[in-house]
């Protein structure tokens, strides 16, 4: 059964701000939406509230995701059941391991199915770990080196898409993933994500700046963000009409200051 | 692919462990004890205690002179609260069996028991090189193995020590912590028993830990214990201690003295796994003299006890000498730790390094205490310390009390401190890949003490991490 996450007329604040004012958005497992905008127009609290951060309020509209209220559910629970994010600046864990935090998001899976279950055994956990690792040219190091410490920007990145491929989501938001990469990690990034999208059936939701990962993750739409809602919708070729055109366009159109 | 490998054997072996203080160490052996005090202390206590063990006259003039300098010492009041001791409620002295005995088979069976349920004889087959175990005030078992024996080295309880190396305790004893060293050393030289004796002939290293595990049965009991460790030139030893008690409502007392001497090339580590139960008062004093290039670790992790007060030091007296300190607490609902570590430079070109983590939560208190002491003339001396705490809930408290004194030149000193609260962005990271919030937050915890958790040897490392998980899940005490 394809899986949606529907978006309807969502609002949510940091603290007292609203930051946004009533999206609407409908994404299905195997379509790839990406979603424009300049800084400060709601794209990462979008993703954030979708993911639950404590932090975010949804005050209100509603999001279903596969026939359950989303916000309902706790950041675990919305992991397990399918919904990924990608982060842009991922928090590092000191003294916890690549190795022993994939584990146990596996674990975490299959505990939360059956409490009984011991988790992945270890053979079979090393040759998934070491499978996806040299899919994504990560060096085998990294299973032993603490989650994220130290790590530059780019290997952030590709252990974000590492973790995506071990959680297999449904439903994937990749918040500005190719920031801080180069052209070479960004093709890396970018082909593992296609990888699980192809084998998986996986939805998309990118997040970003530019046009530019948009050449090696082709979406089926695109929406641009100002100020808090989704301004625009269409096809990629919105996209380059941004690239060549910017934002300011759409500013006059819609009426909305660039200090909103 | 080695990397993933080592990861995974250590936490395959943690996994799925899951008990509680209670049933695991909490239990209590009915009292069938060959000789009991009575409650209190005075100078007759003493003088029973000393001829029971038929001491020479030399260690009962001590006892008694540290009396007269416990009575009239004031309890500190500079640390944790220590108003509430009852001095006068403590048994001082019990003595569970007639004799203590190197065959597990020879001990009485309920002391048996306890340290099976302890898993003391197992660890023993497995990895030591050998074992002390002391029941309330004695050392019930003693077992070092046999070709260690033969390269001379010594591990005895202390009582034992006396008996059969008299000139060598005589010449070390309260050297290093002189009776009136404080009000509770004085308390320990008056009335202490059992404790480790340990002499490693030079050159001699000992590869596998050597054990002491310390066990309060009985309500109200002070345990005393005494250890004197002398690591001869070039020789190594690290000595593992353990210690746990039955949860009582009334407190108890453990007051131990350990005094080590590191000869010149030597080194020593010290590891201690403290996990009292929550109603004793733990108040330790741990000295370490180094020579000329030698090397002593202090290896501390606090996680039981009401209250503990407890500044392992090192003193660095000939050229070239480190000494290391590495400590955590973890300190829950009613407890208060107040832990820490002393470093002091005597001769020039000696290192020291002091680590301290601290977790607080459900309202406990931890504190570090530490002294970095340079005396005059012990120059181009390196020191570092750092002391992190982590604060699992607002409830909770971390308080940090560095004292710094130096009076020489040419010294390199580093001082950081943090306190941290349980990140909430990482606790959502890791929730966001789908760990529960419980399990999150245990996985924070874990990696917070993990650069100091992977200094102790395996078996301890699961050990410790087990503990941890306990405390985590409030079920200690």
């Amino acid at each position: 059964m394809t899986i949606a996450l529907e978006i309807k007329n969502l609002h949510a604040s940091i603290g007292e701000q609203p930051i946004l004012k009533g999206i609407n958005l409908l994404i299905k497992q195997g379509e790839i939406h990406a979603l424009m905008g300049p800084n400060g127009s709601g794209k990462s609290t979008l993703a954030y509230t979708l993911a639950g951060h404590p932090a975010y309020d949804p005050t209100a509209g509603q999001v279903i995701y596969d026939g359950q209220d989303l916000l309902e559910m706790e950041p675990d629970e919305r992991s397990r059941a399918g919904l990924f994010l990608a982060f842009q600046y991922p928090a590092a864990v000191p003294g916890v391991t690549l190795a022993k935090f994939l584990r146990q998001t596996i674990n975490s899976r299959r505990q939360a199915e059956n409490p009984e279950d011991s988790g992945i055994s270890i053979p079979a956990f090393r040759r998934l770990l070491k499978e996806k690792m040299d899919m994504l040219g990560i060096d085998h190091k990294f299973a032993g080196r603490y989650l994220n410490e130290g790590f530059s920007g780019g290997e952030k990145k590709r252990v974000e898409i590492l973790q995506m491929a071990t959680v297999e989501p449904k439903i994937a938001i990749m918040d500005e993933t190719d920031s801080g990469l180069d052209i070479d990690a960004l093709r890396v990034v970018s082909e593992g994500a296609m990888r699980l999208y192809r084998e998986m059936n996986m939805g998309m939701l990118v997040i970003t700046h530019y046009q530019r990962i948009l050449n090696y993750i082709q979406p089926d739409y695109i929406h641009i963000m100002l100020d808090g809602r989704i301004v625009e919708s269409g096809g990629p070729d919105l996209a380059l009409k941004l690239e060549e055109e910017g934002y300011d366009w759409l500013r006059e159109k819609y009426g909305i200051t660039e200090t909103a | 692919m080695a990397d993933i490998e080592r990861e995974l054997t250590e936490e395959e072996v943690v996994a799925g462990v899951n008990a509680d203080y209670a049933t695991k160490y909490g239990f209590s052996d009915v009292e069938d004890y060959f000789f009991k005090a009575k409650r209190g202390l005075d100078a007759g206590v003493i003088r029973a205690m000393s001829l029971s063990k038929n001491e020479p006259e030399w260690m009962l003039d001590i006892r008694l002179k540290a009396y007269e300098h416990f009575l009239s010492r004031p309890v500190p009041t500079w640390g944790a609260d220590l108003g509430e001791i009852d001095f006068d409620e403590i048994y001082y002295y019990i003595k569970p069996s007639e004799r203590e005995g190197d065959n597990w088979d020879d001990i009485p069976s309920y002391i048996k028991d306890t340290f099976n349920k302890l898993g003391i004889p197992d660890a023993e087959q497995k990895y030591l090189s050998g074992v002390a175990a002391q029941y309330e005030s004695e050392v019930v078992y003693h077992n070092i193995k046999k070709d260690l024996e033969e390269k001379g080295v010594v591990f005895l309880g202390m009582d034992e020590g006396l008996r059969q190396y008299p000139d060598m305790v005589k010449e070390y004893f309260g050297t290093i912590i002189p009776f009136n060293d404080n009000k509770f050393a004085a308390l320990n030289t008056a009335v202490w028993s059992g404790g480790s004796f340990i002499y490693v002939p030079p050159g001699v290293h000992v590869e596998m830990p050597l054990q002491a595990y310390f066990r309060i049965n009985a309500k109200n009991a002070g345990q005393f214990e005494r250890t004197l460790i002398i690591v001869d030139e070039g020789a190594y030893v690290h000595y593992v201690e353990g210690c746990t008690a039955p949860i009582y409502s009334s407190d108890s007392l453990h007051s131990a003295v350990v005094e080590v001497l590191v000869r010149k090339g030597a080194r020593c580590r010290y590891t201690t796994i403290q996990n009292w139960s929550n109603n004793v008062y733990n108040l330790v004093t741990k000295r370490a003299v180094a020579e000329e290039n030698a090397t002593m670790e202090w290896v501390d992790g606090n996680l039981g006890s009401k209250i503990t007060m407890k500044y392992p030091a090192v003193y660095m007296v000939g050229e070239g000498a480190h000494g290391e300190i590495l400590s955590i607490a973890f300190a829950g609902k009613g407890q208060h730790l107040d832990a820490g570590g002393k470093v002091v430079h005597v001769a020039p070109n000696t290192t020291s390094r002091i680590i301290s983590k601290s977790i607080s939560k459900g309202g406990g208190r931890a504190s570090y205490r530490g002294l970095l002491k340079v005396e005059k003339n012990a120059e181009n001396c390196k020191s570092n310390v750092v002391c992190d705490a982590l604060l699992l809930d607002p409830e909770s408290r971390s308080d940090t009390y560095p004292y710094i004194e130096i009076d020489a030149e040419d010294v390199t000193v580093g001082h950081e401190a943090s306190v941290s609260k349980v990140g909430e962005e990482q606790l959502f990271y890791l929730m966001s890949r789908g760990i529960p919030e419980d399990m999150a937050t245990s996985m924070i915890v874990n990696g917070f003490i993990e650069p100091l958790v992977k200094e102790l040897p395996m078996e301890y490392a699961i050990e410790m991490n087990r503990l941890i998980q306990l405390q985590m899940e409030g079920s200690i005490g």
